[in-house]
C-alpha cells in the first residue's frame, strides 16, 4: 500500500520559512471556513464526526476532548501542543515541525476557536531548541497576515526530561513546575492549565484539524479502519536500509511499513509505540498498525536476528527507570527493581524464581501507577516473556 | 497562586544559558525574587536534565544511548569523543571547554548514531566524523 499523506502533506512542498508557499496549498482556508462558515460547535461536530483519535500515543477521541472543553465553565481557556516529543524511537513530529509549522499554528487557531481559548503554548522539548527560530518565525508571519488576531500562540520549552510529554506533567511543567504527573480525574479539558479549562493535543493529531474542516468529516472517516480513522505517522528506525517517516492509512500491516517501505531484512522482531511498546515477533509482522491492535505514538524500532530481547528489554528499562517521575512508588521502585532483575539475567546470572517475580511485578505496576509511565513500563518484559521466554531460560544459572 | 512561579522555569533555562550551570546563589536570588522558598527553586533546578547545579564546560556534549542509536554503535562515538577530549560521560575538562553526557533519545533516530553539543545536533557519526566536529569548539 503506498504512502497517504494528510499530516504531511505539505512537508517537503512548501517553504517552512515563507508563509505564501503555505497560502498557495489552501493555508488558512480552513480558518476562515470555521470562522464565516461554521459555528464553534459545528466545528466540534465536524471533529467528532470524523473520529480523529489523538496521535500522541493514548487515542483519545479528539472531538470528545473539545467538546468537554467548550462546555467546561469559565472565560480562561487553553490550547496547548503537545511537541515534547520524546518517546524512544519517535521524530515524526521534529520532521512536521521542521517541513510544516504554519498547518499546525492554523489548527491551533481552529482549536482556539472551537472551545473559546484565546491562548495557545506549543510546548517544545530541549532537543528542538534548533527548530526554536524556523517556530517563533512561522508564528510571527502568521500574526503579520492578520490570522491570529482572536488567538495567540506562545512557545514554550521543555529542559530534558521523558515524563513532561505526558499531559498533566506537561502543564506543571509550564506552570514552572518540577514535571510531575498530577491526579486524575480532574482532567485537563475541566481543571488543566492554571487549573482552567484546556486542551492538550499532539502536533501530529492537530496536523489533521484544517483538512477535516475543508474537506468534511465524511471524506476523513472513509479512511482508514472501523475505530482507527485517518492515517498515522510512522518514525521507522534500527534495523533497516531506509529509516524515516512513513504516512499510512490507519489499519495498514506492519509488514509494509517494515520490509517493503523501511526495507528491513531477516527481522527479529520490531517495537511498536517507543520503550513502553508492544515488541513484535517476526510471525507476527502481518498484523495491522491500528489503535485496535498495535500504534501507540508510532514509534517503530526493527531489530534483526542478530539481537537480543533481552539486551533490549533491559536497556529500555533503565531508560524508564531514569525517568520515571518518582511521584508514585509503583513506578519509582518497580523500575528500579525490574533494572535489577533483568541486569541479572543480561550477565547469565538470572534465578528460577525472578521470572514470577517480573510477572507479578508488572501487573502491580500496570494496576497501581499513576500515569502511562508507570502503566505501560512492564509491557516489553511482559511481551518478551511471552514470545521468547526461552531467552530468558537459557540465562538461569543453575547450581 | 503565586504566579512567581511560571516564570521559575523561564528564568533558570536563561540562568543556566547565561552562567552554565545555577550555583547556590542564583538558586537562593531566583527564589527571594520569584518569593518562592529555596527548596522549590532547587526541587526544579534538579528536576530537569538540561538544567544542572554542578558547573558545566562551556560546550555540552550529550550522546544519545536510547535503543535506536545503541542499535548503530553509538558505543563506537562514546569511544572516539572519550578519546578526542580525554573524560568520561558525566566529567568536565579541565580547562571547562567541555562536559560530555550521555542523554535520552533526541529524536534523531533516522540518521542515527546522533549526538549534541550545546543546542546544534550532529547526526549519521561515524568515530572519524568525531575529530572534525569537536575541532568548531576547541
Amino acid at each position: 500500500m503506498p504512502q497517504k499523506l494528510i499530516a504531511l502533506r505539505n512537508c517537503g512542498v512548501i517553504n517552512p520559512k515563507d508563509i505564501t508557499t503555505y497560502l498557495d496549498r489552501d493555508g488558512f482556508k480552513a480558518l476562515k471556513k470555521a470562522f464565516d462558515e461554521l459555528t464553534c460547535e459545528q466545528v466540534i461536530e465536524e471533529i467528532k464526526a470524523s473520529g480523529l483519535r489523538g496521535r500522541g500515543g493514548a487515542g483519545f477521541p479528539c472531538g470528545l476532548k473539545w467538546a468537554l472543553a467548550r462546555k467546561a465553565q469559565g472565560n480562561e481557556k487553553y490550547v496547548i501542543c503537545n511537541a515534547d516529543e520524546g518517546e524512544v524511537g519517535t521524530f515524526k513530529d521534529r520532521y512536521i515541525l521542521e517541513g510544516d509549522p504554519f498547518t499546525l499554528i492554523e489548527a491551533m487557531a481552529i482549536a482556539g476557536y472551537a472551545i473559546g481559548a484565546k491562548k495557545g503554548y506549543i510546548y517544545l522539548r530541549a532537543e528542538y531548541h534548533h527548530h526554536l527560530d524556523l517556530l517563533t518565525n512561522a508564528i510571527e508571519q502568521t500574526r503579520e497576515k492578520g490570522f491570529l488576531e482572536h488567538f495567540d500562540i506562545d512557545i514554550r520549552e521543555g529542559a530534558g526530561s521523558y515524563v513532561c510529554g505526558e499531559e498533566t506533567a506537561l502543564m506543571d511543567s509550564i506552570e514552572g513546575k518540577r514535571g510531575e504527573v498530577r491526579y486524575r480525574p480532574p482532567f485537563p479539558p475541566s481543571r488543566g492549565l492554571w487549573a482552567k479549562p484546556t486542551i492538550i493535543n499532539n502536533v501530529e493529531t492537530l496536523m489533521n484539524i484544517p483538512q477535516i474542516i475543508l474537506n468534511g468529516a465524511h471524506w476523513f472517516n472513509q479512511i482508514g479502519t472501523e475505530r482507527s480513522k485517518g492515517t498515522k505517522v510512522f518514525s521507522v528506525s534500527g534495523d533497516v536500509r531506509k529509516p524515516g517517516v512513513y504516512e499510512l492509512e490507519l489499519g495498514s500491516r506492519l509488514k509494509e511499513l517494515v520490509e517493503d517501505l523501511a526495507l528491513a531484512e531477516k527481522v527479529k522482531m520490531v517495537q511498536v509505540g517507543g520503550a513502553t511498546g508492544r515488541i513484535i515477533p517476526y510471525e507476527m509482522i502481518d498484523t495491522p498498525l491500528s489503535f485496535e491492535t498495535i500504534l501507540g505514538a508510532g514509534a517503530v524500532i526493527v531489530f534483526d536476528e542478530t539481537r537480543d530481547i533481552i539486551d533490549v528489554v533491559y536497556r529500555t528499562m533503565e531508560f524508564l527507570a531514569e525517568e520515571s517521575c518518582g511521584k508514585c512508588s509503583p513506578c519509582r521502585e518497580g523500575t528500579e527493581v525490574m533494572v535489577e532483575i533483568l541486569g541479572r539475567f543480561s550477565r547469565g546470572e538470572g534465578e528460577e524464581r525472578d521470572i514470577a517475580v517480573l510477572q507479578g511485578l508488572s501487573q502491580a505496576m500496570m494496576l497501581s501507577s499513576l500515569c502511562g509511565l508507570g502503566q505501560a513500563a512492564p509491557i516489553p518484559v511482559i511481551d518478551s516473556l511471552q514470545h521468547f521466554r526461552s531467552a530468558y531460560e537459557n540465562r538461569i544459572q543453575k547450581n | 497562586m503565586n504566579k512567581g512561579q511560571e516564570e521559575l522555569l523561564i528564568l533558570l533555562q536563561k540562568a543556566q544559558t547565561e552562567f552554565g550551570y545555577l550555583s547556590e546563589e542564583s538558586v537562593a536570588e531566583l527564589a527571594k525574587f520569584l518569593a518562592l522558598s529555596i527548596s522549590e527553586v532547587y526541587g526544579v533546578a534538579t528536576f530537569y536534565s538540561f538544567l544542572s547545579t554542578k558547573p558545566l564546560g562551556r560546550n555540552v556534549i550529550r550522546i544519545c544511548k536510547s535503543i535506536p542509536c545503541y542499535l548503530k554503535n553509538c558505543q563506537t562515538i562514546i569511544n572516539s569523543v572519550e578519546q578526542e577530549i580525554g573524560i568520561k560521560p558525566g566529567e568536565t575538562t579541565p580547562d571547562g571547554k567541555f562536559s560530555f553526557q550521555l542523554t535520552n533519545c533526541i529524536g534523531a533516530c533516522d540518521k542515527a548514531p546522533a549526538m549534541m553539543i550545546n543546542s546544534d545536533v550532529y547526526d549519521d557519526l561515524t568515530p572519524s566524523k568525531i575529530s572534525e566536529t569537536l575541532k568548531a569548539y576547541k
